[in-house]
């Protein structure tokens, strides 16, 4: 509890890194033995977590994130590879010696016993004393607000309830580090929504490292200070949210997180920094801070919600390619627009309901999109 | 209306079941309390309780039930643990081996017993192995081993392999995880398969009477009893074993009922 940083004050800042991380995976590596093949889960992680951040694991399932967090948690010995909380290495030392604790995708609560007892089970472990098992008991069901439900069993209660027992379990031990499987996966829509934000509530209450596993890209942006995009065994970008969707750093990155157009073409120069790609006969993108060279094929994203879509040839320094409207969908809130170019490439444009309902364009109409050069990012492939 | 002749229907099968299960158990308790004058005890005379004051008048019949209880009790303690110890193994872990465990055991539950009682007499004449108490001991435990480890591990199969896991990261040692939380768990399992286990020690005859030797047990006894007529008081202790029976029954079934709603 004394690794409180960043505070409540700057919710989305991520807290400081201090000179040791919480925790901390060098170069680790886990490899099955399936039908004597070498299956490699894990292909060579190497990421530290600062103490107090909330971080998360994202990736789609298989892509060995939940075994990278079972190995921080010690279910899985790494194959190669250093495991360190707060600089010590963990990596030979049991589940039950190791000084994190973790939330399971199925809660795994004890069913024959109450909700005190479930979340007095860590601490009665430890030969806590009595009187201090019933306060920090007491104080923890308080917080994730299970005051009254003490002598419940678990299948009493419902699946948040459940949920939040699984949380005060864990955290009633006051762990280095928290570490949550898919934690909210067996949730409803709503109930899920609103578990984020206390999740988040809680998180900033008990100053407690989080890592969280999830495959929700949504999940991830909310909560996290930062996210390691796994995918294939390996991180492909260990960054902030807004970094992480605003500036991909690969193409698998860039799909994964949100609704992503991938666009290339050959730079035909670069002028103050930024390339320009014209694309024949049909428009041209531009893209700052592309790093490249004239000559150079790139691949650049960008944003559905970037895109401007209108019927009159856009003017001024920015992208503008021209297409066909393919198809057009309400969603409410906004229109989504696919649009079709000449190459074949389809791109995915929406626009906000902001003034009304009538769209800009229907099928079949001839349109153009545009969109400002620091809003095409290049990517690695 | 054609569902409530549906339902009706229902009840009284149901009805016709239980009287078609209960009547034999019906006829032996109150033939307990017949006042026969002959030796055989197969037409009602009237009532009488004076049988349960004379179970003293045959001091084998209360030997040979107290080798029944006991053996079905020391059977039962021994097939319960090695029983939950293999369920466990064939639940919980991939071993080499593990395909013939299954089909020696399955092979153990569907073998005839007459089959299995021949074999184990020969197997303990060849071995010089004297037949009596222990052999009987041992053969109990070798027949109902089998439905223990079945029960246990469909109780195992079920269970969540993360709440050990949670356990162990909770501070728990391995010892401790199985005792405090893998333990409770299977606890149904493991007594229904000892409420099973005894349940067939108790009323063994077959492979008893090849492994037997010297030794009688309540079985053997009433076979041996058929020839000359059997007492009412052979009703009487079946009707108490019965009694017992059914007690453990109810009492297991009010606790699982308390443990679901609890």
């Amino acid at each position: 509890m004394s690794n409180i940083q960043a505070g409540t004050g700057a919710v989305a800042a991520v807290p400081d890194l201090s000179p040791v991380p919480a925790i901390e995976l060098d170069g680790v590596v886990k490899e099955y033995l399936a039908r004597g093949e070498t299956v490699q889960a894990v292909k060579g992680v190497s990421l530290g977590v600062a103490a107090g951040e909330f971080f998360s694991l994202l990736g789609p399932s298989g892509c060995g994130k939940t075994t990278t967090m079972r190995m921080i948690a010690g279910f899985e010995d790494p194959t190669r590879g250093v495991v360190r909380l707060h600089g010590r290495d963990v990596t030979d030392v049991p589940p039950n010696k190791r000084d994190v604790n973790m939330v399971f995708q199925s809660y795994a609560l004890f069913p024959h016993m109450s909700v005190w007892e479930n979340v007095a089970f860590g601490l009665r472990r430890k030969k806590v004393q009595d009187a201090e098992i019933r306060r920090r008991v007491g104080a923890m069901l308080e917080i994730v607000d299970l005051t009254g439900r003490e002598k419940r069993r678990p299948r009493e209660m419902s699946g948040g309830q459940q949920q939040r027992v699984a949380l005060a379990r864990a955290l009633v031990n006051e762990p280095r580090a928290l570490l949550l499987d898919e934690p909210l996966g067996a949730l409803d829509l709503k109930l899920r929504q609103a578990m984020q934000l206390e999740l988040k509530r809680i998180q900033r209450e008990v100053g407690i490292t989080f890592v969280y596993v999830t495959h929700d890209q949504g999940e991830a942006l909310t909560m996290s200070d930062r996210i390691a995009v796994m995918n294939d065994g390996l991180v492909e970008q260990l960054a902030a949210p807004r970094e992480i969707y605003e500036r991909p750093a690969t193409a698998f990155v860039a799909g994964f997180i949100g609704t992503s157009n991938l666009l290339s073409g050959t730079v035909e120069r670069v002028v103050d920094g930024t390339a320009v790609l014209p694309l024949a006969g049909y428009g041209r993108i531009l893209a700052a801070d592309a790093a490249c060279e004239a000559g150079a094929t790139i691949t650049v994203t960008v944003r559905p919600e970037k895109i401007t879509i209108s019927t009159e040839e856009p003017t001024g320094d920015v992208s503008a390619v021209r297409g066909t409207v393919s198809e057009v969908v309400y969603l409410g809130t906004s229109n989504s627009y696919a649009v079709g170019l000449p190459d074949g490439a389809e791109v995915t444009v929406y626009q906000q309901n902001a003034h009304d309902s009538s769209t800009t364009a229907e099928r079949g109409d001839s349109v153009w999109l545009s969109w400002q050069p620091h809003h095409s990012y290049a990517i690695g492939s | 209306m054609r569902r409530r002749l549906g339902d009706r229907l229902l009840f009284g099968y149901v009805w016709l079941v239980m009287l078609w299960l209960f009547l034999p158990i019906a006829v032996m308790i109150v033939f307990g309390f017949n006042d026969t004058q002959s030796k055989s005890n197969v037409s009602w005379q009237g009532f009488t309780l004076k049988w349960w004051g004379r179970l003293g008048d045959y001091p084998e019949l209360l030997d040979a039930v107290y080798n029944s209880i006991s053996i079905a009790l020391i059977a039962t303690l021994i097939t319960t643990v090695l029983g939950t110890l293999l369920g466990l193994a064939l639940g919980r872990h991939r071993f080499r081996g593990q395909g013939a465990t299954n089909l020696v055991m399955f092979a153990a539950i569907s073998s005839p017993e007459l089959v299995m009682g021949a074999s184990l007499l020969s197997l303990f004449v060849s071995a010089g192995v004297q037949t009596g108490y222990r052999t009987i001991v041992i053969a109990h435990v070798l027949f109902s081993v089998s439905f223990v480890a079945v029960t246990v591990r469909a109780r195992v199969v079920g269970l969540d392999p993360s709440v050990e896991e949670a356990a162990r990261d909770l501070g728990a040692s391995s010892w401790v995880t199985f005792w405090r939380i893998t333990f409770p768990m299977i606890l149904p399992g493991v007594v229904a398969g000892a409420l099973l286990a005894f349940a067939l020690s108790i009323d063994d005859f077959v492979i008893t009477q090849f492994t037997s030797g010297a030794t009688v047990t309540f079985p053997l006894w009433i076979y041996g009893a058929v020839r000359i007529g059997i007492p009412p008081q052979v009703n009487i202790v079946g009707t108490c074993i019965f009694a017992v029976g059914v007690l453990i029954a109810v009492v297991n079934s009010v606790t699982a009922r308390r443990r679901a709603t609890a």
